[in-house]
């Protein structure tokens, strides 16, 4: 009796991991869709497009679509392709992630172990400013920066996304030292070492944790963002989301889907590869930020 | 080595009073000991010594120097924390000498301190590990490995040791005590555990909340407590409080002690003077559970011996000794005995007691009255 | 032993006040030099920016920005605008439909993947790869995916199902559940990882006595686990309504906010007027809006969450 009903409950332990398992393949297909039918896509000629279906293989590859992509496709005005574009991206995405990232680790340095009277407030004051929707600056920046002279400029877009990038990356690396015991810094100033000094040779040296998922995921935001780019930036400044909206957007012509999902791929490409290669610190820069928010 | 003075020095955080008018002052090589609850800022006082926090007022010497403006990296201390705060990315030979580094002293001399101080202290095979690779008593000696190195006016420490262990607790107890010794430093230690604070300072400041209770040699604070709250911070088991009635007896004055057998009054000769106002009167008798003792072990008590009959509720074994708790004027109190000698429960026993050493207290300002 | 007491002054005269140094008044100085920076910058590019806008909102600025006050003019526009209550109301429908579904995905994947599976670590980075991806390339995907006539309905009928229609994208009653397919497929895995977290940081030792008593595990999800996600629901739900409200890029690449205006958003609505219809006013009117609703979303709930929490 006993065994006939341990068998049961054997049994449907198993079916119940059977569709556990059945579940989340499916999930992962979903997920993994979209991603399948760009590659395709981007590969097939226009008229295996046409006459097929989403998820057809290929009848034959080709890279045609990824040269027209890259070099040729029109992207507003100019048709000169992604490629231009793709370094306009680089140019400003690598500068504010650093500088971002080096400001936001001093903001976290003070605010735990040089604190004063009134710091807990300013971080408060800091993080606020993260939840406001970019919409409510986006007339005084524009102004602004024609006032500066570094309207659609590539320095113009560095500044925009260094100033609204610090509330992150100080809330990253705060909560990173808060853990970080405060006897630390005060011993080494009983050592004699300075602010610096300590920050240097001291705290700087733990860092490298906080410091990839900071750069992680700076580097995702700036890289991906659409709404600064297309707001302080025009024609040939634009930053490669831009290009890529521009691109899939083109009313004139012949719509060709291969061409559109080689460039939202070569548009991908970056960030996806940061994923793959970091992956955990991405979920890290996730959770840490969200948890606190 | 320097003296140290604390002069009126008064804390206050917000609106609350964290230090309220510190006042003592040590001799060079003295071991000074800040000793009391959490929350009664001992380590606030520690911290306005070293110079990581600053006082609303009030002054802090540090041998001829005021020292009040100095940030702590000029006044020439040195300080062990109670986690020990070890640069983590340095080597024990780099954490060492980190200080001597910040003062640009010149690598030949600071190796020649390194291996000096690793000598002393028995660290030299562990040099060039980090301390993730270390045991918690080795981490406590790279620590103060690393004060030692400054040769400092004055060595601060911040509970070391309530991060250990019983028995390293121990050990370290007495490394410090042999490297005080051998220094002659001059010390400030801040614990909680009063077994600390007993064996190693030769000065003892009880504080709680924000003051300080009494100020002293560990035997003096031992013998003659301030008021209640020393008097039971101090020893363990802890003194026993009997309220009783000073009354006047065969010329003299006692003390009406009631237990489950008899009433009876205990004369208490050497305190004649003080307690001649309070006849009549209830007060607080403090009394030590080693003055509760069987017959044999108070042979040399002297003439102030009184035995007496009572009935045992508890029996506590210890190992060295035994404790016997019986019932007097109502309440609890812990006797230790020795072992073969002590009563089973709800037995009866002889128990001596011994009241030169006990103390009196006012049972409304909680003071000692004789 | 040697002294190498570092030669401060001062011992001349006993116990005599040594004065600071410059060095340390200025290092005492730094940190609020060092956060100084940022405290302007976040007054100045924020909360003065967000002023600046409220003050266009109620001046007539059209092509270029003017300064006399004049009145609730931009809202009573704003709110006579037809396509401004789409927007709104596509909002709603979008936003609610956006946060249902990301927590009902990430809770159920977070939960099928605590069940101790094998390769979980390769399942969470699949299901949380799109958020590495711009919003604008998930809405280039989509488009293709969901295109009219060459995408899922091609392929549907392909199948085997010759009737199937899917042209929700150019169908002004449907546009916007485009956008909340999308929006769902990228952000669901994110509330995956923020319950999978919260999953793990549950006690072990309840889950034993339930099950000591002899709950089901579905009874003890229901009853005991779920519950203790409260925090990761209400951190989750911020986040969630945040992204909604601010969502621009997904709009723009999928359906440009179209057909018409039929898929617009507040955010769309306002980079239209604000920069290519030449309306700064209106545009101005419109983020403050967009302003109100976050803060009318996120203060209460911060609110009530912060006085549960001192009061638990």
């Amino acid at each position: 009796m006993a065994d006939r009903e341990q068998a049961r409950v054997a049994g449907s332990h198993v079916v119940g991991r059977l569709v556990i398992y059945a579940l989340l393949v499916l999930l992962a297909l979903y997920y993994l869709m979209p991603l399948f039918v760009m590659l395709s896509t981007s590969v097939k000629t226009l008229d295996d497009i046409r006459g097929g279906n989403l998820i057809a293989l290929p009848a034959q590859v080709t890279f045609e679509a990824w040269a027209k992509a890259w070099s040729s496709a029109c992207t507003g005005v100019a048709c000169g392709g992604l490629r231009g574009n793709f370094w306009n991206s680089v140019t400003f995405v690598v500068p504010a992630v650093l500088i971002s990232t080096f400001i936001g680790a001093f903001n976290g340095y003070v605010l735990t172990m040089w604190r004063f009277r009134g710091s807990d407030a300013i971080f408060t004051l800091l993080m606020i400013g993260c939840f406001i929707p970019f919409q409510v600056v986006l007339l005084p920046m524009a102004q602004t920066l024609g006032v500066l002279g570094i309207a659609n400029s590539t320095p113009g877009l560095i500044f925009v996304h260094v100033v609204y990038g610090l509330a992150f990356t100080t809330l990253f690396f705060r909560n990173f030292y808060v853990s970080v015991p405060d006897e630390l810094a005060k011993a080494a100033r009983i050592d004699g070492a300075g602010f610096f000094r300590i920050f240097w040779r001291i705290i700087l040296p733990l860092s490298p944790p906080i410091i990839v998922v900071c750069i992680i995921w700076q580097f995702t935001q700036i890289w991906n963002d659409f709404l600064f780019g297309v707001v302080f930036s025009s024609g040939e400044r634009q930053p490669i989301t831009v290009a890529l909206n521009n691109l899939a957007n083109t009313s004139t012509g012949v719509k060709e889907y291969n061409v559109d999902m080689a460039a939202a791929i070569i548009a991908a490409l970056p960030t996806l590869f940061v994923y793959v290669v970091a992956g955990k610190y991405f979920v890290r820069g996730l959770t840490a930020g969200a948890v606190k928010g | 080595m320097s003296s140290l003075a604390v002069k009126n020095v008064r804390k206050v955080f917000g609106n609350v009073e964290v230090l309220k008018d510190i006042d003592l002052a040590i001799g060079s090589g003295e071991f000074l000991i800040l000793v009391g609850p959490s929350g009664c800022g001992k380590s606030t006082l520690l911290s306005i010594i070293a110079g990581l926090d600053t006082a609303t007022s009030g002054d802090i010497v540090i041998g001829d120097r005021t020292v009040n403006n100095l940030s702590p990296k000029d006044r020439d201390i040195a300080m062990v924390f109670q986690s020990y705060a070890l640069y983590p990315n340095m080597s024990v030979r780099q954490n060492i000498s980190f200080g001597l580094e910040m003062r640009r002293m010149p690598q030949h001399q600071q190796d020649e301190i390194v291996d000096r101080v690793a000598k002393i202290l028995q660290m030299g095979h562990l040099l060039d590990r980090k301390p993730s690779q270390l045991s918690g008593g080795q981490r406590q000696r790279v620590a103060m490995g690393r004060a030692i190195a400054r040769d400092p006016q004055l060595f601060l420490f911040d509970e070391p040791l309530s991060n250990l262990d019983a028995k390293l607790r121990v050990e370290m107890r007495m490394e410090i005590k042999l490297l005080h010794e051998r220094l002659k430093a001059t010390i400030v230690y801040v614990t909680h555990d009063q077994i600390e604070a007993m064996t190693l300072g030769s000065k003892i400041a009880v504080m709680h909340g924000g003051e300080i209770r009494q100020f002293g040699s560990p035997q003096e604070i031992y013998d003659q407590p301030a008021d209640l709250f020393v008097a039971s911070f101090i020893g363990s088991p802890s003194m026993n409080f009997i309220r009783t009635e000073v009354v006047e007896h065969l010329g003299s004055v006692g003390v009406r002690l009631q237990t489950a057998e008899e009433t009876f009054v205990l004369p208490v000769h050497d305190a004649e003077k003080a307690l001649r106002p309070w006849i009549g009167r209830d007060l607080i008798l403090g009394i030590r559970p080693e003055l509760i003792t069987d017959s044999a072990s108070s042979q040399h008590f002297g003439r102030n011996v009184h035995t007496r009959n009572c009935k045992v509720e508890l029996v506590e074994p210890t190992g060295p000794d035994t404790l016997v708790f019986i019932r007097i004027n109502g309440e609890i109190a812990c006797c230790r005995v020795r072992p073969e000698l002590a009563g089973a429960a709800n037995e009866s026993m002889d128990l001596a007691f011994n009241l030169s050493k006990a103390v009196f207290f006012d049972p409304q300002t909680e003071k000692r009255i004789a | 032993m040697q002294s190498f007491a570092s030669a401060q002054a001062g011992a001349a005269a006993p116990a005599a006040t040594p004065r600071r140094s410059l060095l340390d008044v200025v290092e005492l100085a730094l940190p609020k030099l060092v956060l100084g920076p940022t405290l302007l910058i976040s007054l100045i590019f924020v909360y003065g920016f967000i002023l600046w806008t409220g003050w266009l909102s109620f001046t007539e600025s059209r092509m270029l920005p003017r300064y006399e006050f004049a009145g609730l003019l931009q809202y009573i526009s704003l709110f006579g605008n037809e396509r401004w209550w789409v927007a709104v109301r596509n909002l709603a429908v979008f936003g609610g439909l956006f946060i249902f579904i990301c927590m009902a995905f990430g809770l159920l994947m977070a939960i099928l993947l605590d069940q101790r599976i094998r390769a979980e670590g390769f399942l969470r980075s699949i299901y949380l790869y799109p958020m590495a991806l711009s919003f604008i390339v998930t809405g280039t995907a989509w488009k293709w995916i969901l295109n009219p006539g060459l995408g899922f309905e091609r392929l549907v009928q392909q199948l085997g199902f010759s009737g199937f229609t899917f042209d929700w994208l150019v169908n002004p009653q449907m546009s916007i559940y485009t956008v909340v397919i999308a929006g769902a497929w990228q952000s669901s895995g994110f509330v995956m990882a923020l319950f999978l977290a919260g999953l793990r940081g549950i006690d072990e030792s309840i889950i034993k006595a339930a099950q000591v008593d002899g709950a089901s595990m579905p009874r003890i999800y229901w009853s005991i686990i779920v519950p203790s996600l409260r925090p990761v629901f209400f951190s989750a739900f911020i986040i969630l309504a945040h992204i909604a409200i601010k969502s621009f890029d997904l709009v723009m690449a999928l359906t440009g906010g179209g057909p018409g205006f039929s898929s617009d958003l507040p955010a769309t609505f306002m980079y239209a007027f604000g920069f290519t219809r030449n309306q700064i006013g209106l545009g101005a009117a419109s983020a403050v809006m967009m302003m109100m609703t976050v803060a009318a979303v996120v203060v209460p709930l911060m609110y009530s969450e912060l006085r549960r929490e001192r009061r638990g």
